[in-house]
């Protein structure tokens, strides 16, 4: 599968696979399904009578990165759209933490 | 790996992993005295050596107090005195998995306790960076830290659990970067192979986590499936899971007691199919 091709990578190494075009065939169910999969979490949310939630809020802003073009850095973007962007350490760690996305004040 | 059954070690050894490297980490519950990691250090260094060598699978670990439980300090430093005395067990690699879970102040002055102990014990170094939000922020207040103390050399200290928001900065310092493989929640295979074509592959590994959640200790030889799909070599796939931790581990005189000829001592093992170093992680 596309073994002739030859594609090299930034590092110039010795890579001999798939291009987009071919890449693209391999993980496009894969990729469609998971996107659906998201539609009906959020569908359901709404369905179940929706939340005022920071994940939320961090979720579509999370979605709205995935949509601006090109760049290679969507997954560095979105895990940045989730992350605590202060510098000093906390008090306590009853503060916040390990819920997925910084309440950033908002918290409820 | 003390959260596992020997089904593990088994099937570890079926896939062509040449070691395990098991790290001190949370026990499920927060211990309550410096007799529990007595305990668990001997368990670490002992007991469990001679149960994955019954699979022939050479096993290492790395001893310290998990960042988790780092709040009670004053149990933090009796754990510290408690160390120096495992150091010198032949399964160990150095101090770790330390290092930030919520980047509190408490775990900021354990994280560099450790450091300390580590220079001045000449060890190597394994980091855990917090999951989720608060990872970017944690592997910061590390690094810094880390780079504070002029003792330390950047590159015999591995900082584990990268993403894509982290690596960079791990490696712009000179730091080793873990990939930490988990089947579900945090990084896949895919990614972690995107991370290596985008960051590239000197000085990262990849590990499996192996804890109490639902992890997967063959993730590491399943990734090869994954670099072989897109078409990178068998040496490639060779350098990045197997000689890449091989050569950040043979800073250890320990485990260079064990590796230094491994070229030489295993020559039936197909390049490509041979991976060293899952961990296990605790959150
Ligand atoms: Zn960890």
């Amino acid at each position: 599968m596309g073994a002739e091709m030859g594609i090299k990578t930034e590092q110039g190494d010795d890579r001999r696979g798939p291009d987009g075009k071919q890449l693209l065939d391999l993980v496009f169910l894969e990729a469609r399904a998971k996107l659906i999969d998201i539609a009906g979490i959020l569908d359901r949310i709404d369905r179940y009578g929706g939340a005022e939630d920071y994940r939320l809020r961090a979720f579509y802003r999370a979605l709205e990165e995935l949509s601006r073009p090109g760049g290679g850095d969507r997954a560095r973007r979105v895990l940045t759209t989730f992350s605590d962007p202060t510098d000093e350490p906390v008090d306590s760690p009853l503060m916040h933490g390990a819920t997925g996305a910084w309440p950033g004040g908002e918290k409820e | 790996m003390v959260s596992r059954t020997t089904d593990d070690y088994l099937a570890m050894v079926t896939a062509g992993c040449r070691a395990v490297c098991e790290p001190a980490f949370w026990a499920g519950y927060d211990r309550k005295s410096v007799d529990g990691f007595y305990d668990y250090f001997c368990q670490l260094t002992d007991y469990e050596p001679k149960r994955a060598a019954k699979f022939a699978l050479p096993h290492f670990s790395w001893l310290c107090l998990n960042p988790k439980e780092a709040e009670d300090t004053g149990l933090a430093d009796d754990v510290l005195a408690l160390i120096p005395q495992f150091l010198d067990r032949p399964n160990v690699l150095g101090i770790g998995e330390i290092g930030l879970n919520k980047n509190t102040r408490n775990e900021l002055s354990v994280l560099e306790k450790h450091i300390d102990l580590a220079a001045r014990h000449d060890q190597l170094i394994l980091v855990h960076t917090p999951h989720l939000e608060d990872k970017l922020k944690g592997t910061r207040l590390i690094v810094d830290a880390i780079l504070g103390d002029k003792r330390i050399e950047p590159a015999r200290v591995i900082i584990d659990h990268v993403e894509e928001h982290t690596a960079p900065l791990v490696l712009d310092k000179g730091f080793w970067a873990g990939i930490t493989l988990y089947p579900e929640s945090k990084c896949t295979s895919a990614r972690a192979v995107d991370m290596l074509e985008m960051y590239g592959r000197e000085r990262v590994w990849l590990n499996c986590a192996c804890d109490w959640g639902v992890s997967d200790p063959l993730a590491v030889p399943k990734t090869a499936l994954e670099m072989r799909k897109r078409g990178h070599s068998e040496e490639t796939i060779d350098r990045v899971l197997y000689a890449n931790p091989r050569r950040f581990l043979l800073q250890s005189p320990r485990f260079a007691a064990v590796f230094g000829d491994e070229g030489m001592i295993f020559p039936t093992v197909p390049s490509g199919k041979r991976s060293l170093s899952p961990t296990r992680d605790s959150f």
